[in-house]
């Protein structure tokens, strides 16, 4: 389905709609009081930006570097260049270990390889353990929001899902006891788990360690009960060196909630005694947007859903619309890499009104590679006969100002003259909610050469 | 100075009392204004539907129609985005150049060219301001949300010099409205979920008049507005800053 029909599907319910939008709006403000508080903001933006784009264009050496220094920290290191690699690695470790239950902090490259389904399959448990991740995980369905997992679910049904899988009481959405029954039940997952999974917010290449960005701590919790780490990253997640990081703890937090700082930055650099540790460094499908110039960019994304909160057209139309792992307006610049095909209509979905890249913290071109991407889809992926028509006419017309004053004048004579029914119909989606323009007389042109006679 | 006047393709047909606003507006701040003849569009509809190739023929049209004159004034922020931003697909001579750099949106124009002090306007009504994102964003009309900086607009400030205007703050400042060309039909629901709260933003600001410096934004608030018999009236910029009691 396209984006178009879903978000159809999703505005029927106008109320959840404003609500849906209000949500994030709120959240959009908080980025904007708390980005106010730093002086230097658009510079540190610039910083982050320059810091990701040398990242991109050394990735090679500063992935063998980061390599090299993870293994003397004695962590160990795997390679996948695709989800089904990266799941048979988690896969064999669990095996190594003999691990049933897993607990698996918030990452968003899991779900991208679908490692969930994969190892349910296998017989394994694994919870996800952000209070949001697990919300939907209950629910059966995929994240609408990096950040904000659950954000489309009200806390009235987060209150019936809990009594289905929790058996808690009825209280109406009541979010204190909601959070009081969901973290006695993630204790009692944590305690019993055998291996912890994790996902990476920036790999540290000259130290080999790599950093855990969680509100709730659960990446912690999780790592530090269960007897091996597994910690999964894409390979642009990587800075040089330690002190960068003082850029992007900085611009994450503030990006994602408005907060100053995430209230856990978790440093991993090595095993704790008797405990192992694995990094997990996945391609899958990233080489080859490298390799895409006009979209290398889109490899600069700290996943801090900013531009998710910003987006007018995400706000009003819920992430599910997208149907891509990542939603929202970076999605629709990563998606078609991945299959142009299945995302084509992504691109589209959007009046360009380039609020995704002044928000972005790492100074993202979104608006400008939706725009790139257009084109690319037009002449590689079929469109539809009407569409194409209408527009490939449209150039000739426009290319021949005779042609083009003729079709002017038809067009306005059909506008006042033809019967209502034939200009409001199934097929002018325009005028399905908004009156068309009431025609003049003249056009400019006509009034212009009238003007030049009389005077 | 020569002027060459530049008349977006639905202005013309559609809304001429925006075009002839603008004229006059330019022809009394003593601008040497011209209005070349076998115009068409600047190929932005084309371009942002994917149709980048075909437009190659009305992109050209433009550089022919406008290479002689040392400005371009248009009454609208995203043509002169599109000029400005996406003739790139043209062989970059001196003359496509030119044209890219000498294009401005009529405010911008007015403000940074002709530094504009007195505009002899008067407009005794509730305003309210609709900045338009390939205005704002794009072209830099103004200082948009999402940036840490100061404040400025270019379209606030011309608001600001007529008499009796009453500019009125909206809760949203910056927020689009959800024309965006032909994503106004291939996405209607959300484009009209999004104008429908953009005029609604207008209503609970006491506003009487929304006004903005793209009309194409404009027609699909007022569409929206008329459908639903709102009590809001929609008037280009230019008609209100070249209007006198
Ligand atoms: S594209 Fe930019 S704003 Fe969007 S999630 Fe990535 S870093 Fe954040």
């Amino acid at each position: 389905m396209k984006h178009s029909e879903k978000a159809e599907i999703f505005n029927k319910d106008e109320a959840k709609v404003n609500w849906h939008d209000k949500a994030l709006w709120y959240v959009r403000e908080k980025r904007d009081n708390s980005a106010h508080k730093v002086k230097g903001w658009e510079y540190l933006r610039e910083l982050g930006s320059g810091i990701k784009a040398n990242v991109l264009s050394n990735l090679d050496e500063y992935l063998i570097q980061f390599e090299s220094n993870a293994k003397k920290n004695g962590i160990h290191v795997h390679w996948a260049s695709n989800a089904e690699e990266h799941n048979e690695i988690v896969n064999s470790i669990l095996v190594k270990h003999n691990a049933k239950k897993v607990v698996k902090s918030k990452s968003m490259l899991t779900e991208e390889c679908h490692l969930n389904p994969y190892l349910e399959k296998k017989g394994i448990e694994v919870i996800d353990t952000d209070l949001g991740e697990r919300i939907v995980q209950l629910a059966k369905e995929p994240p609408s929001h990096i950040v904000l997992p659950a954000i489309h679910k009200t806390k009235e049904e987060v209150d019936v899902l809990f009594q289905e899988h929790l058996g808690t009481k009825p209280s109406q959405g009541n979010p204190e006891y909601l959070v009081s029954e969901a973290r006695k039940h993630l204790r009692n997952k944590f305690l019993k788990a055998d291996v912890a999974i994790t996902g990476v917010n920036f790999a540290v290449a000259d130290t080999g360690g790599v950093v855990v960005c969680t509100n709730e701590g659960n990446a912690d919790m999780g790592v530090h009960l269960a007897k091996a780490h597994i910690a999964c990253m894409g390979i642009e997640k990587i800075i040089p060196q330690e002190k960068h990081l003082g850029v992007f703890l900085r611009l994450l937090a503030r990006s994602a909630t408005g907060q100053p700082i995430t209230t856990y930055s978790s440093h991993f650099n090595k095993a704790e005694e008797g405990k192992e540790m694995h990094i997990i460094i996945v391609d899958n499908g990233r080489t080859e947007q490298l390799s895409r110039e006009d979209f290398r960019a889109s490899l600069h994304c700290i996943r801090c859903g900013a531009c998710m909160n910003t987006c007018p057209i995400y706000r009003r139309s819920g992430g599910h619309s997208y149907d891509y792992t990542i939603p929202g307006p970076i999605g629709s610049i990563l998606s078609p890499g991945k299959d142009l095909k299945k995302y084509s209509s992504l691109p589209f979905a959007s009046t360009l009104c380039g609020s995704c890249s002044n928000v972005c913290p790492v100074k993202i071109n979104i608006h400008e590679q939706l725009y790139k991407w257009r084109q690319v889809i037009v002449k590689e992926e079929k469109q539809p006969i009407i569409k194409k028509a209408i527009l490939k006419t449209a150039g000739v017309v426009l290319s021949k100002p005779g042609l083009y004053d003729f079709a002017g004048k038809s067009a306005r004579f059909a506008l006042k003259n033809f019967p209502k029914f034939m200009i409001y119909n199934k097929l002018n989606a325009w005028g399905k909610a908004r009156d068309l323009p009431e025609v003049k007389n003249d056009n400019f042109d006509e009034w212009f050469k009238k003007r030049n006679k009389d005077g | 100075m020569k002027v060459g006047l530049f008349i977006p393709c639905y202005v013309n047909q559609l809304y001429p009392q925006v075009a002839i606003a603008t004229l006059e507006l330019l022809e009394k701040l003593n601008v040497d204004v011209y209005y070349p003849q076998g115009q068409t569009c600047c190929g932005q509809p084309l371009g942002n539907s994917g149709y980048e190739e075909d437009s190659k023929g009305a992109c050209s049209l433009f550089v022919e129609n406008f290479k002689e004159y040392d400005y371009i004034v248009g009454p609208s922020g995203s043509c002169i985005y599109h000029v400005k931003h996406h003739f790139d697909i043209l062989e970059q001579t001196p003359e496509v150049i030119r044209v890219r750099n000498n294009a401005y949106e009529l405010c911008e124009f007015l403000v940074k060219i002709l530094d504009v002090k007195d505009l002899g306007a008067s407009f005794p009504h509730k305003v309210g301001l609709h900045k338009s994102c390939h205005g704002l964003r794009g072209l830099k009309l103004g200082s948009c949300s999402e940036m840490m900086g100061p404040h400025f607009s270019t379209e606030e400030d011309l608001l600001n010099k007529v008499k009796g205007l009453k500019l009125m703050s909206l809760s949203r400042k910056d927020e689009c409205c959800g024309f965006g060309g032909t994503f106004s039909v291939f996405e209607e629901a959300i484009s009209v979920k999004m104008g429908k709260d953009r005029v609604q933003d207008h209503l609970d600001s006491d506003v009487e008049v929304i006004t903005g410096a793209d009309h194409s934004c404009l027609m699909h608030l007022e569409g929206l507005i008329n459908r639903n018999k709102q009590p809001l009236k929609v008037m280009h910029i230019a008609e209100i800053l070249n209007s006198s009691l």
